[in-house]
């Protein structure tokens, strides 16, 4: 008995840790790139650990790079655990971002304790919205979702790009010739309180109490429990009398809130403005993108995100340095990126495999002490779908 | 203004470019609907494409052979199809994911690969236009249709060559069989694994070749993240054109006519603002797959990895 036991502790220790393996061997692979690149990987690697974590300012980065990525990663985690795919979070981060600049640039006689959280609201829900709409098209039409959230990410930035020249472009640049695409600055009174003298915001702490809350909400709620049995099993969830198509539709509105969210906050505590260079990465840096990256290192999971997110931010972070330092472009970090995500996929297959064996020891263990019960399953039968 | 739209000149102008931009939707699409109908949606495409017109554009710059660039196009989408077919199909990861992951790769890689081994923007001489003898001298037709280079006659030869594979040779039967029912298809002493890596692999290719259609016959210049979605669109015109030859050909024709209509606009300066123009063709995408999706089925064993006695 005591042997299975422990052999069950292992198994389960090697699944907690496969993401790490999976970024070693990505690590492993950048280096050869590096290297053909002519460039010392461990010099590289080295400057990368400094620009993220070298002093108290750079780590203060790393943790507003990490923020949106949270933000982003925690909703990836309940569309994702609703069998919901949302590549959309560029275009909802944008449009969240809109709706709450336009607040702050339009009540200007409101005080900053009404605007900010009115802010971060009406942000997300503007995201809500535009999640909303390819889980409508999801659910009742059913158009596939990684198609529609992308075509709306396209839709989000021209959407961005016009009102930046037009209706919402700074007064100023308006009567200049050069015409710079950006918004008027927030006023002071608007802004997230900042650790001074770094960059770090409050965002940064709202990102990580609703990582808590979002927990709660997907483990200790009947709305997260329906969400993840529709992900799971949607004909045994339609059967349970859920309205499939209604959570179906929620989790992608929800994902898009909280990338709607994460782009109120980049404008409410980083830059006091929208501005554009055209592109989606120009204002989100791909947080969209990079968050589904977060949340699926931290396994769906949005405590776990929390450590993934500082772990993508830090590599963003210092990917600034590394390009610096050893003239790699950051591009590189992208690659990299794709590489974590390819190799944490692939990796399943192994966790797949020991939750097998972990369900065969059990039931052995069952049969030695009970007769088997026919029909009965036991609750790890069910497969996490990543 | 709005009547310049409707002169004999810019209407041709118009087709014309329709049917030229096309030409990457055509060679991406395709290729991934090999795959689909075989079971595995790849959404990597627009990594694959990126990559590939990096290396034919590299290719044909430094050896000035634009033939060498398609090919070197060609093996790398294949390479990044292999990468991906052992993937999904040994690994059994989760396709939709493992192909954002493939596509960032690209990205990156690409934009890494560019900034260190050319750094600025330079342009090749692509692809010449090649007049088909007698049939381009017909007025309108000839310059909408047999006017195009070479890379354009070719994509638009793939989609009766892909109509006959799949619907006329065992192939295309195994083909159907995997992407529909491989628990039956193995039985039946298919294998499930090499049809699956024949069709990633193959949509690898066909990929490459899409981005060396941009970066040496279409735009003839790389840039960093050049293909700004059109992989994905490639994608989603799978869809739309519930994964047969001819739908997809007309999915990627309406696109880009649209697409092409909305250059037009800016062209001739109709005060409609330029960021609204180029929204249009994705509000349409949008519209056709709400209109279009529901009716037909989607291969049955899509996204699901194949396990014996699973």
């Amino acid at each position: 008995m005591k042997k299975v036991f422990q052999t069950d502790w292992i198994s389960r220790l090697l699944d907690a840790l496969m993401p790490v393996f999976a970024t070693l061997a990505a690590l492993a692979v950048g280096a050869v790139m590096l290297f053909f690149l002519r460039v010392n990987p461990l010099e590289a690697y080295q400057a990368l650990w400094d620009g993220a974590f070298g002093s108290s300012n750079a780590f203060a980065e790393t943790l507003v790079k990490a923020t949106p990525l949270l933000l982003v990663g925690l909703g990836i985690c309940i569309s994702f655990r609703g069998d919901v795919i949302n590549i959309g979070g560029e275009g909802q981060m944008i449009v969240g971002a809109i709706a709450a600049t336009w607040v702050g640039l339009t009540f200007t006689d409101w005080p900053g304790w009404v605007i900010i959280p009115v802010a971060m609201l009406i942000g997300f829900l503007g995201g809500a919205v535009w999640g909303g709409i390819p889980g409508f098209f999801k659910a009742y039409f059913n158009v596939n979702e990684i198609l529609s959230t992308v075509m709306m990410n396209a839709i989000a930035v021209q959407l961005m790009n016009f009102l930046l020249r037009g209706p919402l472009i700074d007064p100023s640049q308006a009567e200049l010739a050069s015409k710079i695409p950006q918004t008027a600055r927030l006023l002071e009174a608007f802004r997230l309180l900042r650790w001074a003298p770094t960059r770090l915001h409050l965002g940064a702490l709202i990102a990580v109490i609703l990582a808590i809350l979002v927990f709660i909400l997907l483990w200790r709620t009947t709305l997260g429990y329906r969400i993840r049995a529709v992900g799971q099993n949607p004909h045994a969830s339609l059967y349970a009398g859920i309205n499939v198509k209604r959570y179906i539709v929620l989790s992608l509105l929800l994902s898009g809130a909280f990338a709607g969210l994460a782009g109120a906050i980049q404008v409410y505590g980083v830059n006091y403005r929208m501005i554009t260079d055209g592109s989606s990465s120009g204002f989100t840096g791909s947080a969209g993108f990079n968050g589904i990256v977060a949340a699926l290192f931290g396994q769906l999971h949005p405590i776990w995100s929390i450590p993934a997110s500082i772990l993508f931010g830090a590599l963003l972070v210092g990917a600034n340095s590394m390009q610096r330092v050893v003239q790699v472009p950051s591009a590189f970090v992208i690659a990299l990126n794709g590489l974590v995500v390819v190799f944490v996929v692939s990796s399943e297959i192994w966790r797949r495999r020991r939750q097998r064996h972990r369900l065969a020891a059990t039931r052995e263990r069952e049969d030695e002490s009970s007769p088997p019960n026919p029909g009965e399953s036991s609750p790890q039968h069910v497969e996490v779908k990543v | 203004m709005i009547s310049d739209l409707f002169s004999t000149t810019v209407l041709i102008g118009i087709l014309a470019s329709g049917i030229r931009l096309a030409t990457p939707y055509l060679y991406a699409a395709i290729g991934e609907m090999f795959g689909q109908r075989s079971g595995v949606l790849n959404l990597g495409v627009e990594g694959q494409m990126l990559l590939g017109a990096f290396a034919a554009f590299y290719v044909a710059l430094t050896t000035g052979n634009l033939w060498l660039g398609v090919l070197s196009a060609m093996i790398v989408g294949a390479l990044l199809g292999l990468a991906m077919a052992y993937v999904t199909v040994n690994l059994h990861a989760q396709q939709g994911i493992s192909g954002i992951g493939f596509y960032l790769f690209g990205l990156g890689m690409s934009d890494l690969l560019f900034q260190k081994l050319m750094g600025t923007v330079e342009t090749v001489k692509g692809f010449p236009k090649i007049n088909i003898p007698g049939l381009s001298e017909i007025p309108g037709i000839g310059e909408i249709f047999f006017s195009q280079n070479l890379l354009v006659y070719l994509a638009y030869l793939l989609v009766p060559l892909a109509w006959f594979v799949l619907n006329k040779t065992t192939l295309g039967l195994k083909i159907h069989s995997v992407g529909e029912n491989p628990d039956a298809a193995d039985s039946l002493g298919v294998s499930v694994a090499r049809i699956r890596y024949f069709t990633i692999i193959l949509g690898g290719t066909l990929s490459g070749i899409a981005g060396a259609s941009l970066s040496i016959a279409l735009l003839n210049v790389f840039q960093q993240n050049m293909t700004s979605g059109l992989g994905f669109i490639a994608v989603a015109l799978v869809y739309f054109g519930a994964w047969r030859p001819w739908g997809v050909l007309g999915g990627a024709l309406l696109f880009s006519m649209v697409n092409s209509l909305q250059l037009w606009i800016q062209v001739l300066g109709i005060p409609i603002p330029s960021d609204v123009a180029v929204m249009m063709p994705y509000v349409l995408t949008i519209l056709v797959l709400v209109a279009s999706v529901s009716r037909v089925r989607a291969p049955a064993a899509l996204t699901r990895p194949f396990e014996r006695d699973a």
